[in-house]
C-alpha cells in the first residue's frame, strides 16, 4: 500500500489519506458531479466536477481553479472519483501538466470508501485562495500533430484504452489495444505493481520507449492508463488528451479489423 | 487492518470439489508466447502448444485468440461466473459465449493476454487446458443428471472423475485427433450417439444385488462427415468404465489416421474398419488393459452427495406481483425435477452470448435461488439453475427479467444453436451466429415458443460444413456456404430435415439450399405446410419423421415434396430488385466467402 506526499507516488491508500486529512495537510478533490458531492463526500474535500474542468482546460483557467481550491506549489493533492479512477486521473494529469508535482489518486473509488464504512459528510469547506505558479510540462502531453509524427518512430508505443469492440471497429493505425478494465484489480483503481508490470511486460510495454495513451474523447480512460504506466516506473508517458474524437474529426487515417462480424458476438 | 481484511466471500457460496487449474501454466504460456514472437518457436509447434492450452485461433488474424474455458460435467459455481465476467471485460469483448459442449469461450483476446486469463481462471480453480487440440476435450454430462426422473443414477461423479483422470494425462496429450466423452442422464436428454464415447448410466440386478454401470456408445460424431455411434455391449459395469475408456483411446492412438487431417476422428477409423472388427478390438484391448494396469490406476469417483439446502437470501424480498410473461416462461424454460418440490430453470441466451453484467448477476442468482449452490451448462448454448424451489420461481423470474435473462422458449425450437460463424471463426462462410439470433427474435415475437406442436423440434445452424452448430441432428438444420448469380455472391445455407439425437438418433436429410435472407420465411412455410396436414397428437418433429422414414400418407410424402413447395421461395432476385439479399446478416458490404486455415486438425 502506498503512502502519500513523496513525489513519484501515484496512489494513496485509504488509511494514509485518513491520517493526512486529520493532519490537515492535504487538499482532497472530489471530481464527481456537484449533486453527488453535495450529498456526501470525503471530509474536507472540495468539488471539481470533471465537466467543469473540461469546459475550459486552458492553463490560465486551470490556474484560477487551482488557486481557488487553495492549492499552491507545495500543497499535496489527492483526487478521487466514483468512475474507477478515470475521471480523477484526468484531473490529476491536468494539475501535473500545469506543473503541480504532488498529486496522487485515491487507490479506490468513493463507493468503495463508503462500503468500507469510512467517514464522509456533506460539509463544504471554506477555502482560502492561494497562488500557484505555472510551469507547463509539455512532455506529458501529446497533440494530434505530435502523435502523427511520433507514430512513425520505432521506439514509440501507442496504446488505445477503449473497449475491445471499439478498437476492432476503428483505431489509430499502429495502436495496441489495452482496455481500461485491464488496469484495475477488484477494488483498486490500479493493479498492484507486480501485476501491472507483468501485464505490460507480456504486451511489450517496457523499457525506455515513449508511450502515448488515448481513448474515446477526453482523455479519461487513457488518463488512468497514463498513471498505470507511471505506477510501474515507466518514465516516458504522454497523454493524447483530445483522443480519438479529435483524430476522427481531423479526418486522420484509421484502421479496422477486417473480414469479421465481431459485433454479432456481443450480447449487448 | 487493511482493506482486503474487510472483504469476505459470501458465506453461502458453495465451493467446488476439484481444482482443475495449474498456476504455473500461465507463466509457461506467457514465456512461450514471447519466444514465439521472437522467432524462437516455430509456427507449428507453437500452434500445437497454444491449442493444448485451450487458446484457439481467430478469423483472419494471428494477433487474437479465443480462450475456451472447460466446465467439466457442465458445473459452474457463483465465484467462477464472477471471475469470468471480470475476465471478459478485461481481456475480451465484454461478453462471453456458451458453447454446445459445456465450455465458456472468451473471444478476441490478445494472444499476449491469454496468460493473464489463465491466472484469473486459476484463482477460481478453472482451466482451459486441453479444451482444444488433439486431447480429451471437456467431458460433458447432462444438465439434468441428478435431477432427471428417467435416470437410473447420477452420472456426474463419473464424468468428473473421467475428466480428472485424462486431464494432463500423458496418454491423452497427442492423440490423432480430439476425443470427446458425453455422459447423460437418460436416452432423451443426452447426445450419446453423436460423440466418440457416449455413456448412459444403467443399473443391473445381479444375484439380488444391484450393480452400477453404463451403456456405452462408440464412434459417433458430427463433422464434415457425421456418423451415429454403435452400442458396445448391453452393460458395462462401473469397474470397467476406466478400462474401456483407456482401451478405446489406445486403439485410436495406435490406429487413428495421423496423416489425413480431414479423416482423423475416431468415427472414421470405426467406419473404415467396420463396427464388428472395432468392437472386437475394444474387447481384446480392454482385457489387456485390465490385466496390465497398476492397481492404483483408478477413477477417483466422489459420490458424496452434494448438500442441498435452501439459500439464505441476502437481497430483500420484492413485491408479490408476478410479472407478465411468467406463465409462458414457466412453461417453456423450466423442468420438474425428480425431487418433488424443485424445478430446474433453463436460461436462454441468444446463440450462447452473455454480457459481463449478466454473468456476474448469475453468480448472485445461484446463491439466492439454487439449493445446490451451483449451475450446470446445457448442450444448447445455455445454462441451468437447478434445485429452485417451486415457490421461488416467480421471484426468480422477476430477477431474471431485471438482468435481461428471462427470455422464454429455452426448451423449444425458438432457441436455435448458432456456431460463432464469421464473428470469429477462420473457417466460417456465413454469419450463422447472427442468423440464429435473428430467428430467435422473430420466433419469440411470433410467440412460437408457446406452440406445443413445435416445442420438441430444434433448429441448429453451422457457418460451414463442419458441424460446430450441430446442424446434422436438428429437426431443421442449416450449414453455410456461398452461392452466386453471375458475378454477385450471396450467403446461402444447405438445409437438412429430420435429424435427432435421442434414442432414435439419425442425421438429417438434405433438402434444399436456402439463401440466408430466406431462411426465416422458409421455416415459417414448413410450419404452415405442417399445420395444414397435422394429425392429432402430431408435432412438427413427428410429422417430419414420418416423411423422412416414408410413412406419411398426405400429399407430402418425401423430402422432395417439401423441396418442391419451397423452391419458389429461394429464387434469387436481381441485385437491383433486392440489394439486401446479397448481404449477410450483420454486414453492410457485399458478400464474399473468405476463409483462413482451420485449427481443428492442428
Amino acid at each position: 500500500m502506498c503512502c502519500l506526499t513523496k513525489p513519484g507516488k501515484i496512489l494513496i491508500g485509504v488509511d494514509s489519506l485518513r491520517s493526512e486529512i486529520s493532519d490537515k495537510s492535504v487538499r482532497v478533490i472530489d471530481v464527481r458531479r456537484e449533486n453527488d458531492y453535495k450529498q456526501d463526500h470525503i471530509p474536507t474535500a472540495v468539488n471539481l466536477p470533471l465537466a467543469n474542468l473540461l469546459s475550459d482546460d486552458s492553463p490560465e483557467r486551470v490556474l484560477k481553479l487551482v488557486n481557488s481550491m487553495g492549492i499552491d506549489d507545495e500543497t499535496p493533492v489527492v483526487v478521487y472519483d466514483d468512475t474507477f479512477g478515470a475521471l480523477a486521473s484526468r484531473v490529476a494529469w491536468t494539475l501535473e501538466y500545469l506543473g503541480h508535482s504532488n498529486v496522487t489518486l485515491l487507490e479506490t473509488t468513493y463507493s468503495h470508501w463508503k462500503l468500507l464504512g469510512l467517514e464522509n459528510d456533506s460539509k463544504i469547506p471554506e477555502i482560502q485562495s492561494k497562488e500557484h505558479s505555472i510551469h507547463l510540462r509539455p512532455e506529458i502531453l501529446a497533440t494530434s500533430d505530435y502523435l502523427e509524427s511520433a507514430k512513425t518512430r520505432d521506439d514509440v508505443i501507442l496504446i488505445d484504452n477503449r473497449e475491445r469492440l471499439n478498437f476492432l471497429e476503428q483505431h489509430i493505425p499502429g495502436a495496441i489495444s489495452l482496455p481500461y478494465r485491464t488496469l484495475a484489480s477488484n477494488d483498486h483503481i490500479l493493479r498492484s505493481k507486480d501485476d501491472m508490470k507483468r501485464l505490460f511486460d507480456n504486451r511489450g510495454i517496457t523499457g525506455n520507449s515513449e508511450i502515448i495513451t488515448y481513448c474515446g474523447s477526453v482523455g479519461t480512460l487513457s488518463g488512468l492508463a497514463y498513471y498505470a504506466l507511471k505506477s510501474v516506473g515507466l518514465p516516458n508517458a504522454k497523454l493524447y488528451v483530445r483522443s480519438f474524437k479529435e483524430w476522427k474529426n481531423l479526418q486522420k487515417p484509421t484502421e479496422k479489423q477486417e473480414d469479421a462480424s465481431y459485433w454479432d458476438l456481443s450480447a449487448e | 487492518m487493511t482493506i482486503s481484511d474487510l472483504e469476505q466471500f459470501s458465506p453461502d457460496s458453495v465451493k467446488p470439489k476439484i481444482n482443475w487449474a495449474r498456476i504455473e501454466e500461465a507463466d509457461n504460456f506467457a514465456n512461450t508466447v514471447k519466444l514465439f514472437r521472437q522467432g524462437k518457436y516455430d509456427e507449428d509447434s507453437f500452434r500445437r502448444f497454444r491449442l493444448q492450452h485451450g487458446a484457439y485461433g481467430t478469423r483472419m488474424t494471428g494477433d487474437y485468440a479465443m480462450v475456451r474455458i472447460k466446465l467439466p460435467a457442465g458445473e459452474i459455481y457463483p465465484h467462477q461466473f464472477e471471475k469470468i465476467s471480470q475476465l471478459s471485460e478485461q481481456y475480451s469483448i465484454g461478453s462471453a459465449h456458451f458453447s454446445t459442449r459445456e465450455n465458456i469461450q472468451l473471444h478476441w483476446v490478445i494472444l499476449e493476454d491469454v496468460s493473464e486469463i489463465f491466472r484469473g481462471l486459476a484463482e477460481v480453480g478453472l482451466t482451459s487446458r486441453e479444451a482444444c487440440g488433439n486431447s480429451v476435450r471437456n467431458v460433458m454430462c447432462s444438465p439434468l443428471s441428478g435431477v432427471c426422473s428417467d435416470e437410473e443414477f447420477d452420472a456426474t461423479p463419473y464424468a468428473l472423475a473421467t475428466a480428472r483422470f485424462f486431464l494432463r494425462n500423458p496418454m491423452a496429450q497427442n492423440l490423432p485427433r480430439k476425443f470427446k466423452f458425453n455422459f447423460t442422464c437418460c436416452e432423451k436428454h443426452g447426445m450419446v450417439r453423436m460423440v466418440d464415447v457416449g455413456l448412459i448410466p444403467q443399473i443391473r440386478e445381479i444375484d439380488g444385488s444391484s450393480q452400477r454401470g453404463f451403456k456405452i456408445f462408440l464412434g459417433g460424431g458430427l463433422g464434415n462427415k457425421s456418423y451415429v455411434g454403435y452400442p458396445l455391449e448391453e452393460f458395462t459395469p462401473e469397474e470397467d468404465l476406466l478400462y474401456t475408456s483407456i482401451a478405446v483411446m489406445r486403439i485410436f492412438d495406435r490406429l487413428g489416421d495421423r496423416k489425413n487431417l480431414a479423416r482423423n476422428r475416431m468415427r472414421y477409423l470405426v467406419n473404415d474398419m467396420g463396427w464388428e472388427k472395432f468392437q472386437n478390438l475394444v474387447f481384446k484391448e480392454r482385457a489387456i488393459v485390465r490385466a496390465t494396469q497398476s492397481i492404483i490406476t483408478q477413477l477417483d469417483i466422489d459420490t458424496t452427495p452434494d448438500e442441498i439446502k435452501r439459500p439464505i437470501r441476502i437481497t430483500g424480498e420484492s413485491g408479490s406481483l408476478t410479472p407478465d410473461g411468467y406463465a409462458r416462461w414457466l412453461k417453456t424454460n423450466t423442468v420438474k425435477q425428480k425431487q418433488s418440490e424443485y424445478r430446474s430453470v433453463f436460461i436462454t441466451l441468444e446463440a450462447g452470448d452473455i454480457t459481463a453484467n449478466q454473468l456476474s448477476a448469475l453468480g448472485d442468482l445461484i446463491r439466492d435461488f439454487s439449493s445446490e449452490g451451483k449451475a450446470r451448462c446445457g448442450f444448447v448454448q445455455n445454462v441451468a439453475l437447478r434445485y429452485v424451489l417451486e415457490d421461488d420461481l416467480p421471484r426468480l423470474y422477476s430477477k431474471l427479467l431485471e438482468v435481461g435473462l428471462a427470455k422464454s422458449g429455452a426448451l423449444t425450437m425458438t432457441a436455435p444453436i448458432g456456431c460463432s460463424g464469421t464473428t470469429s471463426c477462420n473457417l466460417a462462410l456465413t454469419n450463422s451466429h447472427r442468423l440464429a439470433k435473428e430467428i430467435q427474435r422473430k420466433f419469440l415475437e411470433l410467440r412460437l415458443d408457446e406452440d406445443d406442436d413445435l416445442s420438441d423440434s430444434s433448429i441448429k445452424i453451422s457457418g460451414c460444413p463442419n458441424s460446430c452448430g450441430q446442424h446434422g441432428i436438428a429437426t431443421i438444420g442449416f450449414f453455410g456456404g456461398g452461392a452466386r448469380v453471375g458475378k454477385d455472391m450471396y450467403p446461402n445455407y444447405q438445409m437438412s430435415l429430420g435429424g435427432r439425437s435421442d434414442g432414435e438418433t439419425m442425421l438429417g436429410e438434405i433438402c434444399l439450399r436456402i439463401p440466408a435472407k430466406r431462411v426465416i420465411p422458409v421455416i415459417l412455410k414448413i410450419i404452415e405446410v405442417f399445420k395444414d396436414r397435422k394429425k392429432s397428437g402430431d408435432t412438427l418433429k413427428s410429422w417430419i419423421h414420418r416423411i423422412v422414414n416414408g410413412n406419411e400418407d398426405s400429399d407430402i410424402k418425401s423430402i422432395n415434396d417439401i423441396k418442391k413447395i419451397l423452391e419458389p421461395l429461394v429464387i434469387p432476385p436481381t441485385k437491383e430488385e433486392d440489394p439486401d439479399f446479397y448481404l449477410d446478416y450483420g454486414s453492410d458490404t457485399s458478400y464474399h466467402t473468405k476463409t483462413g486455415k482451420g485449427e481443428c486438425a492442428a
